[in-house]
């Protein structure tokens, strides 16, 4: 089968263009119906620190309390985990899975295998399981929630706040800066290294 | 710059994955570079689209009727208050909290009930040869791509809220079925817009380039 790298076709109307060479920051655009074909960013090192960034944040939002109570002397408060586990205990549980992996599983997947392919990419090196993991990344993509799930911390805090006192947790704090990062590298695209990466080692020829 | 073929009208595929296009010569190949099982379209996208649309339609009902959260707090009369996607919205707005009463607006009621007209129009859209508009529908497209999700806002200021109003006996909160649905409409409105193939809007008719 021939293949030409040198090409591009835009998803959502199939036109080819030829693949520009573009500098980062620009953008090139399809003729025929306007999508972004093509958005150079990062290279691999710059990637991976702030991955690795990320990675740190996305544990510190999972380990502490993302909001506390007080009410009367009684203290209580809950972590992201929490709200998941809250879901799940009642008639609607089924939600709660799909709660779990847009705010915990989906996003771990994506911190951790950007990690792991880019500490190799920076090196100019194909990561072991490179393939299977842009293969998963491809279908984690649209169900990564951490931005929705701020928006409604935020909310719950001013629902919550006209009957009792309300804290705002470590846990929310570290979510803010994950989504800020997460804006820069997960919600990236990183089918760039394809051509960086896989082309370089010779596996299309 | 014109617009150039169509990677269909000339027997090309894009992967999917790795974005890579060759010479497939059919409507199905593996990818030579990442061995994804490629395809020209989305496999029968019109009506998996169809199908997750009518799911979401069939429990956007329930997911509206229905109540999401119970409250119960000490000195309450009946036992509690069962709260609904709406009545939360209105006790925002009675709050003064109108900015949160309208973001709630948005996320909970404009979104979703917006995603379905829209899906049945694109849909229509790719079915029928109409005048050509597609970029305009493509546009729409890309907007529920990006907007969709936010709808779960909801779901997940219930789980907060029910795992944090616990101190039992003086103040409660529980999930309720509602919820559910409510989740539900928003996976499966989601399942539909990623279903739905935008390069079928282009099919079917003469190229303009």
């Amino acid at each position: 089968m021939r293949t030409y790298p040198g090409l591009i076709a835009c998803v959502n109307c199939d036109t080819i263009s030829e693949r520009p060479n573009l500098a980062r920051g620009e953008q090139a655009a399809c003729a025929r119906c306007g999508s972004v074909l093509l958005r150079p960013g990062l290279d691999a090192q710059q990637l991976l620190a702030l991955s690795v960034a990320a990675a740190i944040l996305y544990i510190v939002a999972n380990i502490f309390p993302v909001i506390g109570l007080s009410l009367n002397g009684a203290h209580h408060e809950t972590t992201l985990l929490g709200s998941v586990l809250s879901m799940a205990d009642g008639s609607a549980a089924p939600v709660a899975v799909v709660v779990a992996l847009a705010i915990i599983v989906v996003p771990a997947l994506q911190i951790g295998s950007l990690c792991w392919l880019l500490v190799f990419a920076q090196a100019g090196r194909r990561a072991p399981l490179f393939n299977p993991l842009m293969h998963l990344w491809e279908h984690l993509y649209p169900w990564s929630m951490v931005e929705v799930a701020l928006l409604a911390a935020l909310v719950s805090v001013i629902k919550m706040k006209s009957m009792m006192h309300v804290h705002i947790g470590i846990g929310m704090w570290a979510m803010a800066g994950l989504v800020m990062l997460l804006i820069g590298t997960v919600h990236r695209d990183i089918r760039s290294l394809w051509v960086e990466i896989a082309d370089a080692a010779g596996v299309a020829s | 710059m014109s617009a150039g073929a169509r990677a269909a009208e000339v027997g090309f595929i894009c992967c999917r994955v790795c974005a890579l296009v060759c010479d497939a010569g059919g409507d199905m190949a593996q990818c030579p570079r990442c061995d994804a099982e490629i395809r020209s379209r989305k496999p029968n996208s019109l009506s998996r689209t169809w199908a997750f649309l009518i799911a979401g339609l069939i429990a956007y009902i329930p997911a509206n009727v229905l109540p999401v959260m119970h409250t119960h707090s000490l000195g309450d009369a009946h036992g509690g208050t069962d709260n609904t996607i709406m009545s939360g919205l209105i006790e925002f707005w009675h709050q003064g909290s109108w900015g949160i009463a309208s973001l709630i607006f948005v996320a909970s009621i404009v979104i979703p009930s917006t995603k379905i007209v829209a899906l049945i129009a694109l849909l229509v859209n790719a079915q029928r040869a109409l005048p050509s508009r597609s970029a305009q529908f493509v546009r729409l497209y890309r907007m529920l791509e990006l907007v969709g999700y936010w709808s779960m806002l909801d779901v997940l200021v219930v789980g907060l809220v029910t795992a944090v109003v616990k101190f039992r006996g003086l103040s409660d909160a529980e999930p309720r079925i509602g919820i559910l649905y409510f989740g539900m409409v928003v996976i499966l409105t989601m399942l539909a817009t990623l279903s739905f193939d935008p390069r079928l809007l282009w099919d079917r008719r003469p190229g303009k380039g």
